[in-house]
């Protein structure tokens, strides 16, 4: 599946799940900070949870600890997908 | 010490009847009922009309239907545009039953059919029984005593007077206090008919002969109690006082009343004693009457106690003959619908009560409702039962402007 999925699906993905976790669709952008949408560390351990389902990959807390943006989420996964 | 007097300028709650404390209000004294195939829903209940979708998904269903509620007494004491007193003098005290269990229910599920990891992050703040209490004090702010009561069906009336002493001692200007619960679950659904507490016949008729069990329900009501000085200072619009709290254990059974009543009794005499009003002077009382054989038995016993030769001249009405047993919440919810049936100084009806039962004797206002009649034309008093599993028993005496 990894080898299948490019980064506009990852992005995409990450963006529907930050909205129905209550982020405002016209503000989610790759440039928008995870404050600015109001996405919090519970958030973003749903959000977890979704992506290693998904695509078969293991994050963990220590991961996240330089994101400040959604694109830099999105960053992330691409980059453990496809490494 | 001079306790400070207390009294309520708001009032929100969510029903099986509907949105809205005056909708449960007018449907039930209009003898409207809440009730379909034997469960009481708050079927019109719609969790983004009262809060972000952020909040919804961040709550169980108990703790939505406690924004709901606590957003609209927070409203309704003119609290909308923000608090009147500094965040640290505003508590938040709630009860359940039982708390978040269509979260429990619900991960269980994905527990036992996908494995542990598939468990929600969400789950443990969702479950928590002290999960509305925490939600309505992140939504408005409230950083005074904050924390959730727990005492089955009596937890919304043991939350309301924690509430009442709070303020009476100074400990905080307002607490936004009252209950929710939504156990209409398929393990909470099961649990209450294999002990035989639920109603075959689907029938609410509290202090009636046929009655066979309660009808459960689902809801929330919430209360804003304010000093007394404090809200006059204000020019708050007060609609009614909380004069008194009893508070009480029958240490009898874990889930039978005393058969006489007698925890029960107590707990009405100590809140009259408390509000300083003799049995006399009730005009109205707000019963538990569950509809079960054994709660509607005990408490007409422990009101021919308390009241003694003008038992049968209080109008004594079960609001859980209209939206059923909604458990922990039930407390807060007939305190709320106490408070607005003082206000228009009438007594609502006990729905589907016709036929007498041995020894249940006294003016369960059957048909429809009735003008309470006030001695002096002062303003009516009412008590409001409520009474758990645990023999936990909370009576809270209330009094109209």
């Amino acid at each position: 599946m990894a080898t299948t999925t490019t980064p506009q699906d990852i992005e995409s993905t990450v963006v529907e799940n930050l909205v129905s976790f209550g982020a405002d669709p016209d503000v989610v952008s790759r440039d928008a900070t995870l404050e600015d949408i109001d996405v919090d560390s519970l958030d973003l351990v749903e959000l977890t949870q979704v992506i290693e389902e998904k695509y078969g990959i293991d994050l963990d807390g220590a991961d996240f600890k330089q994101i400040k943006t959604v694109g830099d989420v999105v960053d992330l996964v691409v980059e453990r997908v496809q490494g | 010490m001079t306790l400070r007097d207390v009294v309520i300028t708001g009032i929100g709650a969510v029903t099986p009847l509907g949105d809205g404390a005056r909708t449960l209000h007018e449907r039930w004294t209009a003898g409207n009922s809440g009730i379909r195939d034997g469960e009481a829903a708050c079927a019109q209940f719609e969790p983004t009309d009262h809060m972000s979708a952020k909040q919804a998904r961040r709550a169980d269903r108990s703790t939505q239907l406690a924004i709901a509620a606590g957003t609209e007494a927070l409203a309704d004491a003119g609290w909308d545009d923000g608090l009147p007193y500094d965040g640290e003098l505003v508590g938040c005290i709630l009860g359940t039953g039982i708390g978040g269990i269509e979260t429990i229910e619900n991960n269980h599920d994905q527990l036992r059919d996908e494995g542990a990891g598939s468990v929600s992050p969400l789950a443990v703040p969702l479950m928590m029984g002290n999960a509305a209490s925490a939600a309505l004090s992140l939504a408005h702010g409230l950083r005074g005593p904050v924390f959730s009561v727990v005492s089955a069906c009596a937890a919304g009336s043991h939350a309301i007077g924690t509430a009442l002493r709070m303020i009476q001692h100074g400990e905080a200007e307002a607490v936004v206090t009252g209950a929710a619960e939504a156990p209409l679950t398929p393990l909470s659904r099961a649990c209450f008919e294999k002990m035989g507490a639920i109603s075959p016949s689907g029938v609410s008729r509290p202090f009636d002969a046929r009655r066979d069990g309660f009808v459960m329900g689902e809801g929330s009501g919430v209360l804003v109690l304010e000093a007394g000085d404090a809200a006059r200072a204000r020019g708050a619009r007060i609609l009614g006082t909380l004069r008194g709290y009893g508070s009480t254990g029958d240490a009898h059974h874990i889930t039978a009343p005393h058969s006489e009543g007698r925890g029960g009794a107590r707990a009405m005499q100590v809140a009259l004693r408390d509000a300083g009003i003799d049995p006399e002077k009730v005009d109205y009382v707000n019963a538990h009457g569950t509809s079960t054989q054994l709660n509607d038995r005990a408490e007409t016993l422990a009101l021919k106690t308390v009241f003694g030769a003008v038992a049968d001249k209080i109008p004594v009405s079960s609001t859980k003959s209209a939206i059923g047993h909604l458990l922990g919440a039930a407390g807060a919810v007939e305190a709320v619908a106490t408070v607005l049936a003082l206000r228009d100084r009438v007594a609502p009806p006990t729905i589907n009560w016709e036929e007498a039962d041995e020894d249940l004797d006294l003016d369960y206002v059957p048909g429809s409702a009735r003008p309470l009649e006030m001695a002096n034309g002062r303003p009516p008093v009412a008590l409001s039962n409520s009474f758990g599993f645990g023999g936990h028993n909370a009576t809270l005496c209330l009094e109209a402007v």
